[in-house]
């Protein structure tokens, strides 16, 4: 069975990879042979891989998933749905793994910024990105990315370059039984600052692999914002890393919203790899049916006045399963790290299912660090004290649900986007409608 | 308004309720005190509604309906009120949603158009100027990192909004300063009416000197022991419970030995 999905997608390489964009570049189809080699010798993870102990990437291996060769199409209308017609932003839409001009509307960008394509960066000066697109963690997932990557977004902040609007990125998939692999990298020089939206979209009832992977390089004193929306239809896996590295005293947030897939997996790293860099992680899965979320996060405290917040919650009904793995390093040079992480989950039926596991390894003596985890139901006691109000209990649920979620939410530091997530939450409740005069 | 007629209940299997009757008419204000586990708490969750209070015998009449068919919150609707004695900290909630809410359903109940947003603002703010307290706290999440005080204050707060008919008010003076007993004592008694009923369940007797109730009774190991005016409470407060326990057992003997 794995063998027969890894011989699929050597020859789905093959016979693609003339069409790949950069094809030509000696050091770029050196570096996608060699990932599709790595993945060759090494398959996809299993059971017995401690990263991927509870989410089994059978069901992704068993569909043919060939990578898309060409946009397929999209309404106006799906795309108008998508977008935050309220949020001025810099728009960039992605279709079935390739930019789409149609849709965009980069807008104007202020002086210093620049924002293109990954595949018009590798077809004109591809060098400036050979070191990033190298950079990321062997795994089948990450070796597959590069191998098969056909576009994405490079945003590069020069010095003191300040993004007042968020970029948007919109993924649409639109192909079903089709695999597409985006490569996203932002780097932020000194003091520059950006909010990117990464937002992954497909039609409901389609299935489909999306597998992204973004880099984050923050400069001393920088700011970026990062928001990961993933909307993909039920029936598509998602596979997404965002790794981040930070200098001296920059700033790195990162959203991440997860609502819905067949299985979806994000890992999410940060590098404080210098002195008083700080990070927050906040998070929110949400699914219901047989839907599997995992969320790997991983902060590396390297130097000294690091500080990180971690804040994830999970809401899971039906047979719906949730993972949360939350790794934080303090290394022995990181003196004074102030980490905190949380993750508490809600699960909604009898067989919904959540493993958590925070880790904390700390190399360092003087530090302040803590972490909490819990599984639980409703509370009855909350439930009984709101209906003693007068307030039926199937409300009564909703609000405590939507109450549980909003912690969450509610960092959410975009307007129009957190509106969006409450009215989303609304509309999964199962007397959300009449919650909604209430929240 | 409320009968209740040899009331026994059981809390996991445990007989606690056993055997209470009670008569409580409009207008009227009755303290129920007792030791610690003598079951005057059971007997107001029992009447709220609260789930793993098993009624075995007995019924409870409420408006001439049986109150122990209906949901807890058919029961808030139709003007049972119970003001908590560890009131719930809901995180994410506000108050002034819990309000909205509550107020929503029991208009709606009574076949009442919802509440106007201005007006809802207007009688809100009103009562809370009754109550001492603070306008940031209607956008606080319900009871979180309140002190005792403020929970209990938001109890009675919630009572004045939704002017139930029969507010059972479970140790709403336990944990209180004097300040804040004296804040509360006077919510209270700006709701007493000839429309309403009070049931205050009490193990203190200083309560009764803010709250004067009409009739006191005394419950011991899930009996009332003794009824009368408002005296008896005094008299309890001089000589302590164990006079009247003591009185109670006498009784008990005397009749076994009949």
């Amino acid at each position: 069975m794995a063998s027969e999905a890894i011989d699929r997608i050597v020859a789905d390489f093959r016979a693609l990879e003339a069409s790949l964009p950069g094809r030509g570049a000696a050091w770029l189809d050196h570096a996608r042979r060699d990932a599709l080699d790595w993945f060759a010798d090494r398959g996809f993870p299993t059971a017995r891989d401690e990263d991927w102990k509870y989410t089994n990437t059978a069901a992704i291996e068993r569909r043919p998933m060939k990578a898309v060769t060409a946009r397929g199409s999209v309404s106006a209308d799906q795309v108008r749905g998508l977008v935050f017609a309220e949020l001025p932003c810099h728009l960039l839409v992605f279709l079935d793994g390739r930019f789409d001009p149609t849709f965009s509307s980069l807008g104007a960008l202020p002086a210093g910024v620049s924002i293109r394509s990954l595949a018009e960066v590798i077809a004109q000066d591809g060098q400036r990105v050979q070191s990033l697109l190298a950079r990321e963690p062997a795994n089948a997932f990450g070796a597959l990315n590069l191998a098969f990557m056909t576009d994405g977004v490079v945003i590069e902040l020069s010095r003191n370059a300040v993004v007042e609007r968020p970029i948007h990125l919109l993924y649409i998939a639109s192909q079903a039984e089709t695999s597409v692999h985006y490569r996203n990298l932002i780097v932020a020089d000194e003091n520059a600052q950006a909010t990117v939206v990464e937002h992954y979209a497909g039609p409901e009832g389609c299935s489909y692999l999306t597998n992204a992977v973004t880099t984050i390089v923050g400069a001393a004193n920088s700011n970026v914002e990062h928001y990961k929306l993933q909307q993909e239809s039920a029936q598509a896996f998602h596979v997404a890393g965002i790794h981040a590295t930070q200098a001296r005293d920059s700033r790195f947030i990162s959203h991440s919203i997860a609502l819905g897939g067949a299985i979806a997996r994000n890992d999410i790293t940060t590098r404080l790899a210098a002195e008083g860099a700080e990070c927050t992680l906040n998070g929110l899965y949400m699914v219901g049916g047989r839907q599997l979320v995992d969320h790997h996060t991983r902060i590396d405290h390297d130097k000294p006045r690091g500080t990180s917040r971690e804040f994830y919650r999970g809401v899971l009904d039906g047979a719906a399963r949730g993972v949360f793995n939350g790794k934080v390093v303090v290394h022995p040079n990181a003196q004074h790290t102030d980490a905190q992480q949380s993750n508490h989950n809600l699960l909604l039926s009898k067989a919904a299912q959540v493993d958590t596991k925070p880790q904390l390894e700390i190399f360092a003596d003087d530090v302040k660090c803590t972490h909490g985890a819990t599984v639980g139901q409703l509370d009855d006691g909350m439930l009984f004290y709101l209906r003693a109000r007068g307030i039926e209990p199937e409300v009564a649920k909703a609000l405590l649900i939507y109450a549980f979620a909003h912690d969450i939410v509610g960092r959410i530091r975009l307007d129009p986007l957190k509106r969006r997530i409450e009215r989303h939450l609304i509309s999964m409740l199962p007397e959300g409608e009449r919650i909604k005069e209430l929240v | 308004m409320l009968q209740i007629r040899d009331l026994h209940a059981s809390v996991d299997g445990k007989p606690i309720l056993k055997g209470i009757t009670l008569n409580v008419n409009a207008g009227e204000v009755h303290a129920i005190m007792g030791p610690n586990g003598s079951g005057k708490s059971t007997l107001a969750n029992v009447l709220a509604g609260r789930a793993g209070y098993e009624v075995t015998h007995g019924e409870v009449v409420y408006q001439g309906r049986n109150l122990l068919d209906l949901s807890p919150e058919d029961r808030a609707r139709d003007g049972v009120f119970l003001a908590f004695q560890y009131p719930v900290e809901i995180p994410g909630v506000s108050n002034v949603y819990l309000l909205k809410a509550a107020l929503n359903a029991i208009r709606k109940h009574r076949g009442l158009p919802e509440v106007d947003a201005m007006d809802f603002l207007a009688l809100v703010r009103d009562k809370m100027k009754l109550m001492e307290m603070k306008e940031e706290m209607l956008y606080r999440s319900v009871n979180e990192g309140f002190s005792g005080g403020e929970k209990k204050r938001n109890e009675i707060l919630q009572m004045a909004i939704l002017e139930p008919a029969l507010a059972i008010l479970d140790e709403t003076d336990s944990g209180l300063d004097i300040d804040a007993l004296k804040v509360v004592a006077n919510g209270v008694n700006g709701l007493r009416g000839p429309e309403r009923a009070m049931i205050m369940v009490t193990h203190y007797q200083r309560l009764l000197d803010y709250i004067v109730p009409d009739f006191v009774h005394v419950l011991s190991q899930g009996r009332i022991v003794k009824s009368g005016g408002r005296d008896l409470a005094h008299e309890l407060e001089r000589r302590g419970y164990g006079w009247i326990e003591g009185e109670a057992k006498a009784v008990a003997a005397a009749r076994a030995g009949a």
